[in-house]
């Protein structure tokens, strides 16, 4: 299996094809609009980028920075060119109007889901759903949003593997911010088979070279 | 020009040395080095990220916002640093030459930044200053319906030629830079000054554009060369 | 290591910096006392009369040296004159915006013209073409090209090895061949900063961001002061200013080497 590079208008399609991720149409022809990998999918050919900044979808799990506290609610900063806004209605504590400060405070982590985007891109952010928190331990790392597939790996394979062999308890924002709890030495050992998936992300062969790396 | 051959040893339709760096700087989200012929030249991008004040923001697309600045040490006699009105003529130009290349929509109320620094200058900086602009926004990871490039062609003693020299752009009678994008060879940016015939600047353009096909393989191998390393 | 105390995220900077301070750590492995890589280029302009490029860590700073003629100023009729300058471009670092220069950028200028200056590395008296009417001016300017920490000192040093190999441009003027500019030994300088009561050489970008305090001394191959400027709002006890010193003279003595000889 051969990755292919593409850029920003390469050929990467026909009319028997439909434009997915990274891709655009032109009369009967698919064009990749970004620097990336391509990808085919059944008929969506795609392509995954492999730089740029974290474009959020709905439904992301994302971990995010208290930015300011307002009085309904909170703004908060999901690595993106666009802050989100966390309501009071959203949160999952029950608090009256104004009394915001007490549960989130400026710089508190948080777990979110991006639950609504609109054409101006605000970007509406919930903590409604079970995985949701404020990050009160552990630390929490970032690496590029265009890795975060990687470090995942099929079907959750890859970070399977360093859970398993470090213990730690991981949990990967799709805005490439990384929540790591554990021993030291085992957080420290998991940062670095981490890091070394961010810089090594699309060669080949890398998931031997992290089991390999982590003890195995 | 002597026997065919220009000052510089050079054929009419030949270009300057070109070389071409992505990925060259630390802090920046895209960035290109440009050596082009005495040119040197650096790109970055910055973005797309928040566009501040609020009151200067595009509800329905980011602004592309090119700045194209000389370093006092880049000329022979040196330039007080700071935008003069040819610098701020030259950024509006760029800007307006990627703007529709780039996937705007996407970014409502966001500014991408270009920055554009010429540290040697030697005639068509405008030119390498866009084309290194380009790889820089690709390495950036910013979508784009292609890679703009860009080269200049001119008039020198009556004969078209490419690529001029600062000689002969002083010397010579008209001066053509043009950027397109490759794929449909659409006109992004052009300007001219000069006297040329209707086919003096066919022949001007064509020659211009045979430039500009032969760069934008330079830019594409650029970027594959930084990222294959990548990517096996 | 307890980790409800470790801190939180990467980007949280101060508490995270100040953590590892405490244990003698640096967020990027050195010790306090250590230098990032170092690299040096020169010559690597054509339009400029000297230049130079240096890297220290992942700052680059982007040395051009530009001659002009011009009147001197009227305390000193007979030498040259030195003009310096800095450009913070948006290109070397997602906070700097473009306009006149900022109080940053104006203070690196300054006291890079300082070390330069004071340390006498021009030999000023040879810059006189006519006295009291026509001497070379000698403009150094800046060009800071990425940003992760520590201009002053990577300032200075591309402005020492852009000079130590400059070039008179008589053809130019029709004043003859062109002559190398005469100098002596280049000022290098050291910059420290200070955040809680940890002081770091060298310091980074993400350690300039949390720092109280910083400080700067130029050295000559002689071990001797020619220029200091403490700068930001914290303080520095008697103390600590004269080990900084110590340690300048150290570190400059291995970096001076760096520059070699004239060529």
């Amino acid at each position: 299996m051969i990755r292919k590079i593409v850029l920003p208008g390469s050929l990467v399609g026909d009319k028997s094809k439909l434009p997915g991720k990274g891709t655009f149409r032109e009369g009967e022809n698919i064009y990749s609009s970004r620097l990336g990998i391509l990808e085919e999918k059944g008929k969506y050919v795609n392509v995954i980028p492999l730089s740029g900044v974290y474009i959020p979808n709905v439904g992301d799990t994302i971990i995010g920075v208290v930015e300011e506290v307002y009085r309904n609610g909170w703004i908060i900063d999901i690595k993106s060119p666009y802050s989100a806004f966390l309501s009071i209605e959203n949160s999952p504590w029950e608090m009256g109007y104004g009394e915001t400060s007490k549960y989130l405070k400026e710089k508190d982590i948080i777990i979110g889901i991006i639950s609504n985007i609109d054409e101006a891109k605000n970007i509406d952010v919930s903590m409604k759903d079970k995985q949701c928190r404020k990050i009160e331990d552990g630390i929490v790392i970032d690496i590029q949003p265009s890795k975060v597939p990687r470090v995942i790996g099929k079907k959750g394979s890859m970070l399977s593997t360093i859970k398993r062999y470090t213990g730690c308890w991981i949990f990967v924002g799709q805005n490439g911010r990384i929540w790591l709890k554990g021993e030291d030495e085992k957080v420290n050992l998991a940062v670095e088979a981490i890091k070394k998936i961010e810089k090594e992300a699309h060669t080949f062969g890398l998931t031997e070279r992290i089991i390999k790396m982590l003890g195995g | 020009m002597k026997d065919g051959l220009r000052i510089d040893g050079r054929k009419p339709d030949e270009l300057r040395k070109i070389k071409i760096e992505a990925g060259v700087l630390y802090r920046a989200d895209g960035s290109c080095y440009i050596e082009w012929g005495g040119n040197k030249i650096l790109a970055a991008v910055y973005g797309p990220r928040e566009a501040l004040p609020r009151h200067i923001q595009n509800p329905t697309k980011a602004l592309v916002n090119a700045r194209y600045n000389m370093a006092s040490f880049s000329v022979e006699e040196r330039k007080k640093p700071g935008p003069d009105r040819r610098s701020t003529e030259i950024s509006k130009v760029i800007s307006e030459a990627f703007e529709s290349v780039i996937f705007t929509e996407l970014f409502p109320r966001t500014t991408i930044d270009i920055c554009i620094e010429v540290l040697d200058a030697e005639a068509g900086t405008r030119c390498a200053g866009i084309t290194a602009a380009a790889v820089a926004l690709a390495d950036a990871g910013i979508p784009m319906r292609d890679i703009p490039v860009a080269c200049a062609a001119g008039k020198v003693e009556g004969v078209v030629v490419l690529d001029l020299t600062s000689d002969e752009d002083k010397e010579g009678e008209a001066d053509l830079p043009v950027a397109i994008a490759p794929r449909t060879e659409e006109i992004l940016l052009m300007q001219m000054d000069g006297h040329l015939t209707y086919k003096e600047f066919e022949e001007a353009l064509e020659l211009a554009i045979k430039g500009c096909r032969e760069v934008a393989k330079l830019q594409k191998e650029a970027l594959l060369r930084k990222y294959s390393k990548e990517v096996e | 290591m307890d980790i409800s105390d470790l801190a939180r995220l990467s980007s949280v900077k101060k508490d995270y910096l100040l953590k590892l301070a405490k244990e003698g750590k640096r967020c990027d492995g050195r010790k306090f006392d250590e230098y990032r890589d170092i690299k040096i280029e020169s010559n690597i302009l054509k339009n400029a009369e000297g230049s130079a490029r240096v890297k220290i860590g992942n700052t680059m700073v982007i040395a051009g040296i530009k001659l002009e003629i011009g009147e001197p100023y009227a305390d000193s009729p007979d030498k040259g004159a030195l003009s310096t300058s800095a450009e913070l471009p948006p290109l070397a670092s997602p906070e700097f915006e473009p306009g006149p220069p900022t109080p940053e950028a104006i203070e690196l200028a300054r006291v890079v013209d300082r070390g330069i200056r004071e340390s006498e590395y021009i030999e000023m008296e040879k810059l006189c073409i006519t006295p009291g009417e026509k001497v070379w001016i000698v403009f150094i300017d800046l060009h800071i090209i990425d940003y992760d920490g520590n201009l002053f000192d990577t300032c200075l040093l591309a402005a020492s090895a852009a000079l130590q190999n400059a070039v008179i441009p008589n053809a130019r003027f029709g004043l003859g061949e062109n002559a190398p500019l005469p100098v002596r030994s280049p000022p290098v300088s050291c910059t420290f900063v200070k955040f809680d009561n940890a002081i770091v050489v060298d310091p980074c970008a993400d350690e300039e961001e949390v720092a109280d305090a910083r400080f700067t001394v130029a050295i000559d191959e002689n071990g001797d002061i020619r220029a200091m400027q403490k700068g930001l709002s914290g303080r520095f006890t008697i103390e600590e200013i004269k080990n900084n010193i110590k340690r300048a003279q150290f570190h400059a003595s291995n970096i001076r080497k760096l520059l070699g000889e004239k060529k």
